[in-house]
């Protein structure tokens, strides 16, 4: 017989049974450990000491680096262990840029709760360091290093969820920082914008960029007709802003909400997701009749399609051409809604509420442009809107249900579970097993579709045919897939990826939560949600069709190609990766850049540059061409690349480069 | 630098890569080598050791910038290290460093001479405790040293300088 | 393939009859200090004297190199410890030993020593204490009182001679480790011996190999750690240059022990030369069969990596010092599990420091029952100590546990000196054991026997070997100020207490030293130092607050100088300090009267000035312009 194992935590026996660490057997003994380092889904640091315990036999230990064994004598706030925390806490606080009052991370912030928790009553230490700049660069976050107390949680979540790595440690000691690489800003290095390093900051050290300001300027401004479209994960979440359990469905609270605010209509992005399951299905299942371009990665999730630009451009090709839901409401929102609203174009504004902080970055790209005039103005995370509510004195959880407005928020239940991991692939499952033989998917493939690990792989059947779809959530799982894509070795026909772990309802923009159960909440409320729609899926939307009737043409046609579709191209992953082979020189000259990545390199791209130096030399054009090495991964499996002026060159050999160089030389003559 | 060194130099970085097989667990060794070569440890340099190994160069980064040896910027062509090991310390080390730094017109944040000819820097014990103050000039030890003595040292080696040049 | 195994009898027996051979031997001390003071010229001037006199002389004996019969054999040996009075060269078989030895001093020396045959008085070394004068290196009261048993070697033999080690009795241990032992008798011997850890922390040697061994594992590692990064200490230094084979010995009994067959020797950066010489002993024992496969025809293998270190002092921590070969931030990260769970790649590894291993081979060779005869119950053996600082003979060291301060400060040592290097009999004033993870002794332990648990009660460390003596002039503030400014700049930065805590603990000293303290920073002090010592991720910063709270204890009456009476007492820190005018001193000169920027002095001329500490600002203007020296506390 198995012998119940348990340890002895502050007098009192508690069993434990797999935990790997102590701190979870504390926690499950419903005692909350301080820590700012432990977070159950990263690897084990021991750096913020706060959980330290006094283990008989063992002393002052981490309680998070600590193994359990049976019989195990456990003090967790003993007179000496309480001193200790306070201390650590005052050594934070010292250097920490106290701001909480201006903070948009208060109420939310960790270190200002467990230093609330510690009791901790002043700080007896001088701060040392001096103010540090703050980094704005991007579209989507913003750091504070002046915040930053180091417990290395983005640093981790970026390496081992992400498997980017845009962040790091450097310096030592007193002088160690969380920077990206050589402290360049976040703008020129391969951060995706995902945010996950902002949701598990414990501090304001890396925030979601506020847009409140701009939407109130939209807001105030009596000329403009202002719109606004709510991605699914946002209702399921926004509640928590006001006290409300993860999950719960406060759609009709925050459409009231957003009316009280100034909107003037508020619409529903899932409506734009059942667009995008129409799209999608019809181009995936085209390409499955033709076999080609297979697998079909989705598109959704604005942090994947920038990972996949600038680390994997070459298997682009397979990623869908559909827009994104926002953008595809944005499109259509500037296609229809000046007739259906009777606005000038010019005085429609469209605002985005989403749980993600890309999609700020993702609303910016030139593609989704027209005229110098974004499809989407402006972008607030769900915590932004709770902000705006809060500030404008609405009284969230007393407000009266109301309705989404008319045509542009009517949506099957399809369109809401878009927000989770696993959410698209159902629901193109739906669609698709409808379409092709009448019928319901089957229960079991979508119990797997729902499973929550990092990487699914599942076959379905539908009708004659065997779908192989492949579910990924966390960029670290696809890196694998991404590469047999690469090298042709992936049999599988559809891959859902979205960058956070859990899919959109645990976006950077979401409200904080330091509770590792409220994405599995969250997650719950959509698929309730979508049990309390009439319909399920996206064909049944009737909307949607009259939509296709009016505006856009036939799925997957002309028209709707043109404001649904997109196509994405490689993107250089830092900035300034090149090395001046020429010597310097201040005249404009003829720019020639031989990829030497990796793959290029392989295929003698090194020999080629001394190839080319030797004829730059011999011809003596050091004043007209300027030679340069790059690692620019770009298009690497027809390499050598080689630039000559705008020209990319393939396969290059030192004649063929010689000969474009000799032909641009003589037309700048 | 001229094209040739740049061509031969970056030639050498793609041999130490693969000398280490681009073994990602090699960064050390590999950026040692390479560090010999540059004299420092350019950022270009280092993304590009980045991608060869595939890791991100922010690791990269963050592994350069922790260890005292690596130089990330630019150094002198005499590198002058005066050790602060306890030893030289309670010796009067500080006293030789300030002198160096005011002869020199250098600084703990200032460590090199804009000509590129001195880099100071007080650096960990370097073991060599029974001849203390010590310090070295491109690894050269040189033991029992006073602030007078480090300054004729300069000294010597601006005036062999100009004779060269 | 087959390979022929290397018979370390022959090998021996060949080599002896060379030396035998010859006339006399000159070793010439190729440490780094002796180096640095020009030894390298002086092994020069002496072969090329030898050769103008017509005598037969050889650099090498090395198999592939002549005879040098009936001749004259120079050599470089590693560090022979005497440091202070370096160059030192020694001669065989008399031994005697010439001291502060430069080039010009060469040809009378060969002329005496080898065409006279006697020792050449002027170069013996002359005890400043009571001018006598000693021919014998073993009669010299630094030597006299030392027993050098792990060092013995280092100081005779060719570092880069193979041959010489293996007639020396090298590998023979490491041959009856492979061929006439299990890996539990090796482990069951080491932990009989008692041997423990040199490298500070003293933990029990032979139970880490047990712990490791019992792991199953396919793969496990042994490191050497060579990253001697106290300040102030560098034992490991000099057996690395200056045995490497005795290195390499002990790592292939450690693997041997416990299972493991790949071995990494990490060696800090800062020590080019050792580098080098273990290379090359690396270089030697592959070409001989010593490294590789199928070692002493036992069927195991055996292979070691040499890594430069790449200055970082925290890599001196086992798992910091893991994740540096990893290729990796050296950060710590929190034990259990430990290395020999859990190591370099995740597999079962052994960290020895330097010193430990080479004390492995003598143990295997001679039996635990003679090394336990050295040193005391609880930490038997010798240790070797960097005796430096303020004292007469400065230099490397060793000594059975147990042997007492006063024999090393003042018995090997000749005493204390003062500011000026002369000798001082009652300068002494504390002494520094243990690098920044240790503390500062007083007087009142002169006589206490050293050893691990001793040297621990009373609040410090043995650490690896750095023993910094003070004098009188030493104001022991700042010199727990110069401590945490080391452990903060070697902080790695991860955990909290280590990284913010020595930031604060520095600011507290700083507060002290410059007149802003009064009780509650000593209150403050105390309470942060407790917390960063027992909460900490490392053993750096668990010991971090060890200068500072030994000071706290042993020199109170010295902080509370400086917090409540705003006085430093040796008068070396200078925000206390009161500006002053010596009478006696100044000529009324009236230069520093025109220089100082806020009127702070008058007087006459050819008067004695007066300087107002009110109004001094303590800019040092009027110092640096004093002729006389007459103005002291600016």
């Amino acid at each position: 017989m198995e012998n119940k194992q348990t340890i002895i935590i502050n007098g009192r026996e508690v069993p434990f049974n797999g935990q790997k660490n102590l701190l979870e057997i504390i926690r499950s003994a419903n005692i909350e450990m301080p820590t700012f380092c432990y977070h159950s889904e990263l690897s084990v640091y021991g750096a913020c000491r706060l959980c330290i315990v006094d283990i008989e036999g063992m002393g002052v230990v981490t309680s998070c680096s600590t193994a359990p064994k049976a019989g195990m004598v456990v003090r967790t706030h003993t007179d000496k262990l309480r001193k200790m925390r306070k201390i650590y806490m005052e050594l934070l606080l010292a250097n920490h840029h106290q701001s909480c009052t201006t903070c948009a991370k208060s109420s939310m912030c960790k270190l200002q709760d467990l230093a609330a928790r510690m009791d901790v009553k002043e700080v007896r230490f001088q701060k040392t360091g001096c103010e540090k700049a703050l980094d704005t660069s991007s579209p989507s976050l913003i750091r504070d290093p002046n915040k930053c107390i180091l417990c290395g949680d983005c640093v981790r979540a970026c390496d081992e969820i992400q498997g980017i790595g845009a962040i790091d440690f450097a310096n030592r000691g007193a002088s160690t920082t969380v920077v990206p690489a050589f402290e360049k800003d976040i703008k020129s290095v391969d951060c995706v914008y995902c945010g996950l390093c902002a949701s598990v900051c414990p501090t304001g050290a890396i925030m979601p960029r506020p847009e409140t300001e701009a939407v109130w300027d939209i807001l105030h401004d009596e000329t403009k007709t202002v719109v606004v479209q709510i991605a699914p994960a946002v209702r399921v979440a926004i509640g928590e802003m006001f006290g409300l359990e993860p999950g719960t469905i406060s759609t009709g609270k925050m459409v009231a909400a957003l009316k009280m605010l100034g909107f003037d209509k508020v619409f529903d992005t899932s409506f734009a997701a059942d667009l995008t399951v129409l799209e999608e299905t019809n181009e995936f299942l085209k390409r499955k009749e033709k076999n080609e371009k297979l697998p079909l990665f989705t598109s959704c999730c604005p942090a994947w399609v920038k990972y996949v630009e600038q680390s994997f451009s070459d298997i682009l090709p397979h990623v869908s051409s559909c827009r994104s839901p926002q953008q595809m409401f944005g499109s259509v929102a500037r296609e229809t809604l000046p007739k259906t609203l009777d606005v000038k174009p010019e005085d429609l504004h469209i605002v985005s509420i989403m749980p993600c902080t890309a999609k700020k970055f993702e609303a910016k790209r030139p593609e989704f442009m027209k005229n110098d005039q974004p499809d989407v103005d402006a972008v607030i995370t769900t915590q932004e809107l709770g902000r705006m509510i809060k500030q404008a004195g609405i009284q969230f959880n007393q407000l009266t249900s109301e309705s989404f407005d008319m045509p542009l928020g009517f949506k099957t239940g399809a369109g809401i579970i878009f927000g989770t991991t696993g959410g698209v692939s159902e629901a193109v499952l739906r669609y698709a097993s409808e379409k092709l033989t009448g019928q319901k998917p089957d229960p079991d493939d979508i119990a797997r579709v729902r499973a929550k690990d990092g990487l699914r792989v599942h076959t379905v059947k539908i009708g004659e045919a065997e779908l192989k779809l492949a579910i990924v959530h966390g960029l670290k799982n696809i890196c694998e897939i991404a590469e047999q894509v690469r090298d042709g070795q992936c049999d599988y026909d559809f891959i859902e990826v979205m960058a956070c772990p859990g899919g959109c309802v645990t976006g950077a923009g979401q409200p904080v939560s330091h509770d590792d159960t409220a994405k599995e909440l969250r997650a719950r409320g959509l698929y309730n949600k979508d049990k309390d729609l009439q319909l399920h899926n996206s064909d049944d939307n009737p909307y949607l069709h009259r939509c296709y009737q009016q505006h856009l043409g036939d799925i997957g046609g002309h028209k709707a190609h043109e404001l649904l579709h997109t196509k994405y191209s490689s993107r250089k992953r830092f900035d300034d990766v090149e090395f001046l082979i020429s010597e310097e020189h201040h005249q404009e000259r003829l720019g020639v850049n031989v990829c030497v990545g990796t793959s290029c390199y392989l295929r003698g791209s090194q020999k080629l540059l001394e190839d080319v130096m030797k004829h730059v030399k011999k011809q003596d054009l050091h004043e007209q061409v300027e030679v340069r090495a790059t690692f620019c991964f770009e298009t690497c499996d027809h390499g050598p690349t080689v630039r000559v002026g705008e020209t990319v060159m393939k396969k290059a050999t030192v004649e063929t480069i010689c000969e474009e160089m000799n032909r641009q030389l003589q037309v700048l003559v | 630098m001229e094209t040739d060194t740049k061509l031969r130099k970056f030639g050498r970085v793609c041999e130490i890569v693969d000398k280490y097989d681009r073994n990602p667990s090699k960064l050390i060794p590999i950026l040692q080598e390479v560090q010999k070569e540059y004299r420092y440890l350019p950022e270009e340099v280092m993304t590009y050791v980045a991608t060869c190994l595939d890791m991100s160069p922010a690791r990269v980064y963050g592994v350069a910038s922790f260890y005292a040896n690596f130089a990330l910027e630019p150094k002198g062509k005499y590198v002058v290290h005066i050790c602060d090991g306890t030893a030289c310390h309670v010796k009067g080390s500080g006293a030789i460093k300030e002198a160096l730094y005011k002869k020199l017109k250098l600084s703990g944040d200032k460590p090199t001479t804009d000509d590129l000819m001195f880099t100071v820097e007080a650096v960990s014990c370097l073991g060599a405790c029974g001849l203390a103050p010590v310090m070295t000039v491109n690894e050269k030890v040189h033991g029992q040293m006073t602030a007078e003595s480090a300054e004729a040292l300069i000294d010597d080696i601006l005036a062999e300088e100009a004779d060269n040049a | 393939m087959l390979k022929q195994q290397i018979d370390l009898n022959t090998v021996k027996k060949e080599y002896q009859e060379k030396a035998d051979a010859l006339k006399q031997r000159l070793i010439i001390c190729a440490g780094t200090g002796c180096v640095a003071n020009g030894a390298m010229d002086v092994y020069e001037a002496l072969v090329d004297e030898l050769k103008r006199q017509d005598l037969n002389v050889t650099v090498s004996l090395q198999k592939e190199n002549g005879k040098a019969e009936d001749g004259y054999y120079v050599s470089p040996s590693g560090c022979q410890g005497f440091c202070q009075a370096g160059p030192l060269v020694t001669v065989q078989p008399q031994g005697w030993l010439y001291v502060k030895v430069k080039p010009e001093d060469v040809a009378e020396l060969v002329k005496e020593t080898f065409v006279r045959n006697q020792p050449l008085e002027r170069l013996l070394y002359k005890n400043p204490a009571d001018d006598k004068i000693y021919a014998k290196q073993e009669e010299i009261p630094f030597y006299r009182g030392q027993n050098r048993y792990v060092l013995g070697d280092c100081g005779l033999i060719h570092p880069e001679d193979l041959d010489e080690y293996i007639a020396k009795d090298g590998y023979l241990a490491a041959k009856k480790a492979y061929t006439e032992m299990t890996s539990q008798e090796i482990c069951d011997t080491m932990i009989a011996s008692g041997l423990r850890g040199r490298g500070g922390g003293g933990f029990p040697t032979g139970k880490k190999w047990a712990f490791t061994l019992v792991e199953e594992s396919e793969k496990k590692y042994v490191i050497c750690n060579g990253d001697e990064g106290d300040p102030g200490a560098f034992m490991d230094r000099s057996l690395m240059e200056g045995n490497p084979h005795r290195i390499i010995e002990g790592m292939m009994i450690t693997a041997r022990a416990i299972g493991a067959d790949e071995g990494y020797v990490y060696v800090r950066a800062e020590y080019p030369l050792a580098v080098q010489r273990i290379q090359r002993a690396v270089k030697d024992a592959e070409a001989a069969g010593l490294l590789g496969d199928d070692i002493f025809g036992s069927g195991y293998s055996f292979r070691l990596v040499v890594m430069e270190g790449a200055g970082a002092f925290v890599c001196g921590e086992e798992t910091a010092l893991i994740a540096s070969i990893e290729g990796l931030r050296g950060m710590p990260r929190p034990k259990p599990p430990f290395p020999a769970q859990s190591g370099l790649w995740g597999k079962p590894t052994v960290i020895n420091n330097v010193e430990t291993l080479a004390t492995v081979p003598m143990i295997i060779h001679q039996g635990f029952e003679t090394y336990r005869k050295l040193g005391t119950e609880g930490s038997p053996g010798t240790k070797t100590f960097a005796l430096t600082g303020h004292v007469v003979n400065t230099g490397l060291i060793e000594v059975p546990f147990g042997a007492t301060l006063r024999e090393i400060i003042f018995d090997i040592g000749g005493g204390v000196t003062d500011n000026m290097d002369n000798p001082d009999p009652n300068g002494f004033k504390a002494v520094q054991i243990g690098g920044p993870s240790g503390g500062c002794l007083t007087e009142e332990f002169l006589d206490l026997p050293l050893d691990f648990d001793s040297v621990r009660n009373i609040g410090a460390m043995v650490g690896s070997g750095g023993l910094v003596v003070m004098n009188r002039s030493t104001c022991m503030i700042q010199v727990a100020h110069f401590f945490m400014q080391f452990t903060q700049n070697e902080s790695c930065g991860k955990c909290v207490p280590c990284r913010e805590g020595t930031k604060q603990m520095l600011v507290l000293l700083e507060d002290i030293m410059e007149g802003r303290a009064d009780q509650g920073t000593l209150d403050l002090l105390d309470d942060l130092a407790q917390a960063v010592l027992l909460g900490s991720l490392c053993g750096l910063g668990k010991t971090a607050p060890n200068p500072v709270l030994s000071t706290l204890k042993h020199f109170r009456a010295e902080c509370e100088a400086h917090i409540f009476d705003k006085r430093c007492p040796t008068g070396q820190c200078k925000a206390l300090a009161i500006p002053e005018i010596l009478a006696d001193k100044c000529k009324g000169c009236t230069a520093c009267i025109r220089k100082c920027p806020v009127d702070a002095i008058t007087g006459e001329r050819k008067q004695p000035h007066v300087i107002d500490p009110e109004l001094c600002v303590k800019c040092g203007t009027c110092a640096q312009v004093c002729k006389f020296n007459a103005i002291v506390g600016v």
